[in-house]
């Protein structure tokens, strides 16, 4: 029965030997390149990763998957082998953030664009073939959309059909799936669909320069009376969704649609088609880039981070049969590549 | 009782006619109540089915895994030109070169480079790896030929596993007509099977869905639930024992009690926050470790601890306490050799039961930087490392197909560690339980 005590007592002791060692090793010098940020761009920067450490040369890099926000925010925390070397992010850096680092020491930054992801709307095989205009897309997502009696007041969102936006568009029940407020992706979806959609109509356009605020405002907040569904961060989820249901609409990134052909087709949006080729030329209205920001000082510092960067912009990976196309990553233009890698190599400082 | 006033019964046989003539309602009361607690438990039964059943039939398939043979030629012009045979020239040799003459041979009538780079396709660029490993262990065999089985590509996997259509037009799919023509020949002929899975219990992650594996995850949770255990249970007990034996009643244990109870209904990211702010920002500990992991879960499951083993304390009975201490033991002597040990199966099961909570937590390990794409498996508590649940959400947000089966996978090995863990604690309760 006195055996309790003592099982008690050698876990108390254990713990304590486990503990030990922390605080005199954490301070160490890392040995891997750690990486955090936007989740859209992790699938690449994974693969990369991944392929960098199979050559043996250096350890795998750590790919921490924070959200673009988020990462950046752990990126400029500082300088030293605490704190990530890069950081993955579905859309530039701000001037607030680029001026957080700077006063956090990160005081040169290389950015470094990695390709496009086009920012697709999708709908069922089974469904009908929707052609959409981002007008369209907007009139029939906005909480508040123009009278069309009176085209510069303010009307809550009376569409409940798709043919009563349009009458070329199919007699089918307004519903779209989509990411939340949260997503990096949610927030392209208003910048490349709703805003441009917005503009369409010249007061609303002329008030984007007047009182931005509003105009955002009015442009941002999408309906909520069931006609748009926040569907949550996992686009795989949004496909099976819309796979189920042939009249839904389901707005996720292009390698999603490019890895389920089988069972969806993407709209057209302004009468283009998404494919590699459209969104690269820029010729698919909603393609949005994406960048990798990488920190200089840690150059040298951190064993195999020039290595792993000149990796990411290499023919093997960036190329136009490189293993990232083949995950679904759109190249960009062969002049733009070229003046990405000049930038790596001349470590050409960023600037917002 | 032959009570006269306001309607009550006066003879026996009036009682029995009041009685009867309610007595059917009451049986209808008592049928519907058992239907309505009935119905619940078959709802509840037939949610478990369905998640069961779901996650069984996304996820069984894993255990299956398309691989291809093919006869190598290991080739002394590919791997070790100069004839060194120093292990280091052996690595760096370009061994998916092996697999795609070996390819070429089975294939001669593939042309151009379009079509080739398809046919290279057909086999996982963890090939090379294998042969590397082989290589290496083994020089003697550059030279020669060797019929060797490898990883097939995950688009074969689900074309084998029937998870990508055959019907569908060509360019809808991931495997163009070609590549499905080459497929049923190598199956034709035995080269091409599905076999036992192991690499998704012996690899890390990857981001090719033929080589992710759950290991490092499991590792991981291995080693961060080792860090809760050794912390929470001798704090959680002792605080326990403390509180329930020692301490005196007054406003400051009351505080302290009321704090306990509040902190377990706490969600469970404040503590990933809470940890990122202690152990990462002001202790400096490493992002991602298990060690860091294992501490935030240990503040996670130390109400829980405290609470049940405060319970367990709590039903021994006041007598065995009064036995002891009228035999003259001291009251440290009566709680270590009487109330402990007794109390000891429902310590064991709370504390369990909290572990199981760990292990199924991915949120508070969002802070900490355990969400992570680790392909190394950790060796220590500071390694960069990441946990089941975590793995489970990673791959779900995968595009690649063959991932969907995987977290299936992953989700079933989950499942079964949380099942084994609960066992336990049910195992432990039966045998040491005593009732007085």
């Amino acid at each position: 029965m006195s055996r309790t005590p003592r099982i008690l007592a050698l876990t108390a002791a254990a713990a304590i030997v486990a503990a030990l060692p922390v605080t005199a090793s954490a301070q160490a010098a890392r040995d891997f390149v750690n990486v955090v940020g936007s989740s859209t761009v992790y699938p690449f920067t994974t693969t990369v990763a991944e392929k960098f450490g199979r050559q043996g040369r250096f350890k795998t890099p750590k790919v921490e998957s924070t959200g673009t926000g988020g990462g950046i925010k752990l990126f400029c925390n500082g300088v030293g082998p605490q704190h990530p070397d890069v950081v993955n992010a579905s859309r530039r850096m701000n001037a607030s953030e680029f001026d957080s680092c700077r006063k956090n020491g990160v005081r040169d930054i290389i950015e470094v664009r990695v390709g496009y992801d086009g920012l697709t709307l999708s709908e069922s095989k089974r469904g009908p073939v929707m052609n959409l205009t981002r007008k369209q897309v907007y009139l029939a997502l906005a909480k508040q959309v123009p009278d069309p009696a009176n085209p510069t007041t303010l009307i809550p969102n009376p569409y409940t059909m798709w043919n009563q936006i349009d009458k070329s568009l199919p007699a089918t029940k307004i519903e779209v799936l989509g990411p939340p407020p949260t997503s990096g992706t949610r927030d392209s979806f208003n910048e490349l669909y709703m805003e441009a959609g917005c503009r369409t109509f010249p007061w609303l356009n002329t008030l984007r320069g007047q009182d931005e605020k509003r105009f955002k405002r009015l442009c941002h907040t999408l309906r909520e009376d069931g006609a748009f569904v926040e569907a949550g961060e996992n686009d795989n989820l949004i496909v099976q969704k819309i796979e189920a249901n042939r009249n839904a609409v389901g707005i996720f990134g292009f390698s999603f649609l490019e890895e389920n052909m089988d069972k969806l087709r993407g709209s057209k949006i302004d009468g283009v088609e998404p494919t590699y080729e459209t969104i690269s030329s820029g010729k698919y209205p909603a393609s949005r880039p994406l960048f990798i920001y990488v920190k200089k000082a840690h150059i040298g510092v951190i064993p195999g981070l020039q290595e792993f960067v000149n990796e990411y912009v290499s023919d093997r990976a960036l190329g136009e049969e490189g293993y990232l196309t083949d995950r679904g990553l759109v190249p960009q233009p062969k002049s733009d590549l070229a003046r990405t890698r000049a930038d790596v190599k001349s470590l050409k400082n960023f600037a917002p | 009782m032959n009570s006269t006033s306001n309607g009550v019964p006066r003879t026996a046989a009036e009682t029995q006619v009041r009685v009867r003539a309610g007595l059917a309602r009451r049986y209808r009361a008592e049928r519907r109540f058992r239907a309505y607690g009935l119905a619940a438990v078959a709802l509840g039964i037939s949610f478990v089915v369905f998640l069961f059943g779901t996650v069984l039939s996304q996820g069984l398939s894993v255990l299956r895994q398309g691989y291809v043979q093919l006869d190598i030629i290991y080739d002394p012009e590919v791997i070790d030109p100069a004839g060194t045979r120093l292990p280091d020239d052996l690595a760096v040799a370009d061994y998916q070169a092996l697999v795609r003459a070996a390819l070429r041979e089975r294939f001669p009538d593939v042309e151009g480079r379009p079509a080739l780079r398809e046919l290279y396709g057909l086999v996982s660029s963890a090939a090379s790896v294998e042969l590397q490993k082989r290589v290496t262990a083994d020089p003697g065999l550059i030279g020669q030929r060797q019929r060797v089985t490898l990883l097939a590509d995950d688009t074969v996997d689900m074309l084998l596993k029937g998870k990508v259509s055959r019907s569908a037009p060509e360019d809808e799919r991931r495997l163009s007509d070609a590549q499905v023509a080459w497929v049923d020949a190598l199956r034709a002929d035995g080269a091409l099977q599905l076999r036992f899975n192991r690499a998704f219990f012996t690899n890390g992650d990857s981001r090719d869905p033929e080589q992710a594996g759950v290991r490092g995850a499991v590792v991981g949770s291995f080693l961060t639930l080792l860090i809760t255990l050794l912390l929470s249970f001798p704090i959680g007990v002792g605080a326990a024992v403390y509180l329930e034996e020692f301490a005196p009643r007054n406003r400051i244990t009351d505080i302290i009690e009321v704090n306990i109870n509040n902190l377990a209904a706490v969600p469970s990211i404040v503590f990933g926050l809470l940890g990122l702010a202690m152990f990462i920002s002001f202790f400096g500990m490493p992002r991602s470790a298990p060690l860091v992991g294992g501490l935030v879960l240990t503040l996670l499951t130390l109400p829980t601890v405290i609470i049940a083993s405060r319970a367990a304390l709590k039903a021994v009975p006041p007598s065995i306490r009064e036995a002891a201490l009228g035999m003259g033991a001291s009251r440290w002597q009566t709680v270590v050799h009487h109330v402990l040990p007794l109390a000891m199966p429902g310590v064991l099961t709370g504390a369990i039961i909290g572990m199981a909570r760990a292990l199924g937590e991915s949120a508070p390990l969002l802070m900490i930087g355990m969400v992570a794409f680790i392909v190394e498996v950790p060796a220590g508590a500071l390694d960069p490392s990441t946990v089941l649940p975590v793995q489970v959400f990673l791959w779900s947000d995968l595009p690649e197909r063959g991932f969907v089966e995987r977290t299936s996978g992953a989700i079933i090995v989950l499942l079964l560690f949380l099942i084994v863990m609960n066992a336990t604690a049910v195992v432990l309760r039966n045998k040491f339980e005593k009732r007085w």
